[in-house]
């Protein structure tokens, strides 16, 4: 069985970026090997001047999630950025860039933080993702 | 309780998952193959954690219990 688990990451708001950290952290700390395919709006999330703003919420999230997730980061729930990193320490965890997400918001990888570690396109992430899970968030 | 030799305290008291289980794969890294790694921490979700950690990882939970809303995890290395 193919163990490496696969995560198109397309949206770009706070929460479903920590959904998406805490199943590419979970998979790396039991040994599972992670990709990461950004797209548009997480691409855009992990642009070096922006990883550290806020970015919002998803809709449903109204107001009574967002007063759930303040108090959540003030409990001491870890930074979604914060979590791939200590999952890119612990496991084998690779965040790409794809690359027609590039053209579209005009970036260059040296835009980007320095959790992604290049620029791919489909054909490349379906090769990569081989039979594992592949998940879209 | 057996008076174990632990080669590593992790404190992931007050840690969300998955924050648990990484610092303890981070932990478990800079002991050597035998050695023990204990673990505290109060997600609840941690107990199962713990147990699918060990069985995906090949390391093994020599022990768990709780008190206080605390809960400990002894870990040995593969």
């Amino acid at each position: 069985m193919d163990e490496t688990v696969s995560i198109v990451l397309f949206s770009g708001t706070d929460d479903k970026l920590q959904a998406a950290s805490v199943l590419a952290a979970g998979a790396a700390a039991l040994g599972k090997p992670v990709r990461i395919l950004l797209q548009y709006w997480a691409l855009d999330a992990f642009r070096a001047d922006r990883i550290s703003a806020d970015h919002g919420l998803c809709p449903e999230a109204g107001e009574a999630g967002r007063a759930a997730v303040d108090a959540a980061s003030k409990a001491g729930v870890a930074d979604w950025a914060d979590n791939l990193r200590t999952a890119k320490e612990v496991g084998d965890v690779e965040v790409q860039a794809c690359s027609l997400s590039m053209d579209v918001l005009k970036l260059k990888q040296s835009d980007l933080d320095s959790l992604v570690d290049g620029v791919q396109g489909v054909a490349s992430f379906y090769i990569n993702a081989g039979e594992g899970q592949i998940i879209f968030i | 309780m057996a008076n174990l030799d632990i080669k590593l305290k992790v404190d992931a008291s007050g840690l969300s998952c998955p924050l648990p289980i990484l610092k303890a794969t981070q932990g478990i890294k800079t002991v050597e193959s035998g050695e023990l790694v204990e673990v505290i921490a109060t997600d609840p979700g941690s107990v199962k954690d713990f147990d699918a950690w060990a069985k995906a990882t090949g390391n093994a939970l020599v022990e768990q219990d709780s008190a206080d809303g605390k809960f400990r995890f002894v870990l040995r290395r593969k």
